[in-house]
């Protein structure tokens, strides 16, 4: 498929977004249920879902560019109930409005328990609202990764591991964001998410890699015999009826050499997972900002050389019918 | 039900590419709008069309075959293109199964196309939307032509009848009678999607004629028959030969 920038864009910062809050979410659950310090650092958690919801709202505008009417985008709320891509549209400002309410919550203090679960542990707005939140991100983590996973002949896409990268790598790139986001506000909180980026970017790393595999032995079901109808093992194009490319050589091609593909392949292993889980080791002893600032700059230019191999991966049937301009 | 589709026979298409030329000049008159072209006279020409003529050669020199293929929306009796719009500007008309794009409605994301596993949809790049073969939905039902003339204009042009268009849903049509009798296929069956357009293969007529079909063994003309039965009265006789 021909990676288009404005969904490369998109899924990446909505990723990074999402998995921003997840982290800044955990770091509540921690402190609250008293499994690390408590934390009374209000501002971490509100300048993070700020930081969220800038990363989301500059991923929906970039999708915008992906359309042909930005203007009718209102329409594609409509078929939720078959298309992914609807459901998406209704997830991302459901997840932008429950971030938003989880910040503001933060902001305006609303930390006076609600009431208090037995152990002791106090129920106030901001968990109640982080907890609607969580379930929106994940819905749109899912709603994301199927738009691609639900095409059954992009056999590349079609595949769990579709989803679970889409979860890993946004919640990989959210803690290493909320790692430098912590050096910087001085929070106290570095080892914490450091401990969790290099968890979840090893996580992602491993089904990655598996994907990787994966996709590396797929047996395309559809050849040029099925395609045409001829049962001839040796059949050639000779003409796709237009000389100067369509629609079709445009946007399932991506137009790159074999050897560049490959070169992406091992740029976004290096930025997406090497360096920054060195960098993120060694945030865990040095404190500057700086450090988990870089290692996050990294992954998310890793991020996209992967979304962009994430599409020119995925081999489209209809290429079976374009092979030759004539 | 109803379910409108188009046949086309390899066997005789020539890939004069009439269809194709037909079905542009008519759609890009219609209501709907006209479908573009970029550079027509230049290098690099491009447009949108809804139906393309591609040729194969199929084996090795030099014993080839070239197959003309004409290729445009199958109208799927399970369009995966269909679900996958988030607007419902795609949808498959319950009266007929012609599979269509509501120009007002669509926002261009393209999600369709990549869900068409036959490269069938083409975004047009001034309009913005996604376009594909009606199968002349403006003009098969217009009362105001002929009867005659009340099909797809590619099946109106097509030169040598390749092209025929009718319900396969009804046993005795057209259609349905040249899938059961002529072989009629589906492309890409592996992926369920239940094309409704069908393609007639090539076919090869032979008779079998064997030797004692040339050369008769008991020929009572043959040279060497003549020559042991040439005593009058002593040879077969043609009453011998026939029987009355
Ligand atoms: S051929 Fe493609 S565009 Fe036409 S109905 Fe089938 S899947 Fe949809
Ligand atoms: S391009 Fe148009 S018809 Fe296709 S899925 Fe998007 S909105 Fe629907």
């Amino acid at each position: 498929m021909h990676p288009a920038f404005s969904v490369i864009f998109l899924t990446t910062l909505i990723g990074a977004g999402q998995g921003l809050f997840l982290a800044l979410f955990t770091g509540q659950i921690f402190s609250q249920f008293k499994l690390m310090p408590e934390q009374h650092n209000e501002s971490f958690f509100y300048i993070g879902s700020l930081i969220a919801i800038i990363l989301l709202s500059i991923g929906l505008f970039s999708s915008f560019f992906h359309l042909g009417h930005p203007e009718r985008a209102w329409r594609s709320a409509a078929k939720w109930k078959t298309s992914w891509l609807s459901r998406e549209v209704i997830a991302l400002p459901a997840t932008m409005v429950a971030i938003a309410a989880y910040g503001l919550a933060h902001y305006l203090g609303f930390t006076t328990p609600l009431f208090t679960m037995p152990g002791g542990t106090g129920v106030d707005a901001t968990l109640l609202l982080g907890l609607a939140a969580t379930i929106a991100t994940y819905a749109l983590f899912v709603c994301t990764g199927m738009i691609y996973g639900c095409i059954k002949f992009l056999q590349e896409w079609h595949s769990p591991l579709t989803v679970i990268n889409f979860i890993l790598l946004g919640t990989a790139s959210g803690f290493t964001l909320a790692t430098a986001l912590s050096a910087y506000l001085n929070t106290g909180l570095v080892h914490f998410y450091a401990s969790w980026a290099i968890f979840f970017t090893l996580l992602a790393f491993i089904f990655r890699l598996a994907s990787l595999r994966r996709n590396s032995r797929i047996k395309p079901k559809s050849d040029l015999r099925s395609a045409i109808g001829v049962n001839h093992k040796n059949i050639k194009q000779m003409a796709q009826g237009s000389m100067g490319g369509s629609f079709n050589t445009r946007e399932y091609f991506h137009g790159a050499k074999a050897s560049f593909v490959k070169s992406i392949k091992y740029v976004f292993i290096l930025l997406v997972f090497v360096i920054p889980l060195i960098l993120l080791l060694l945030s865990l002893n040095v404190s500057t900002y700086y450090i988990p600032a870089i290692a996050i700059g990294i992954q998310y230019l890793g991020l996209l050389a992967e979304r962009w191999y994430f599409f020119a991966d995925a081999n489209h049937p209809q290429n079976l019918y374009y092979q030759q301009i004539g | 039900m109803t379910q409108l589709a188009l046949v086309i026979d390899l066997n005789v298409c020539v890939g004069c590419h009439a269809c194709v030329t037909s079905c542009k000049e008519w759609n890009t008159s219609g209501p709907a709008g006209y479908m573009v072209d970029k550079n027509p006279y230049k290098e690099d020409p491009t447009g949108t069309f809804f139906n393309r003529v591609q040729s194969f050669e199929i084996g090795t020199y030099p014993q080839t075959e070239t197959v003309h293929f004409p290729k445009s929306c199958l109208h799927c009796e399970e369009p995966p293109c269909v679900p996958v719009c988030p607007t419902g500007a795609s949808y498959k008309r319950e009266e007929d199964g012609i599979v269509l794009v509501d120009y007002d409605k669509c926002i261009g994301c393209k999600y369709c196309s990549w869900a068409c596993p036959y490269g069938a949809r083409e975004l047009d790049e001034k309009q913005k939307v996604m376009k594909k073969c009606t199968l002349c939905v403006d003009r098969i039902y217009d009362e105001a032509l002929p009867e005659a003339e009340r099909k797809p204009a590619c099946v109106m042009s097509c030169p040598t009848s390749a092209r025929l268009f009718g319900d396969i849903h009804d046993e005795n049509s057209e259609v349905s009678k040249a899938i059961r009798e002529d072989a009629g296929y589906q492309l890409m069956p592996e992926w369920g999607t239940k094309p409704a357009n069908h393609y007639l293969p090539r076919r090869k007529t032979r008779i079998k004629i064997h030797e004692d079909e040339l050369e008769r063994v008991d020929n009572p003309l043959s040279k060497e028959e003549r020559k042991t039965h040439n005593a009058p009265g002593t040879g077969p006789s043609l009453d011998d030969m026939t029987t009355w």
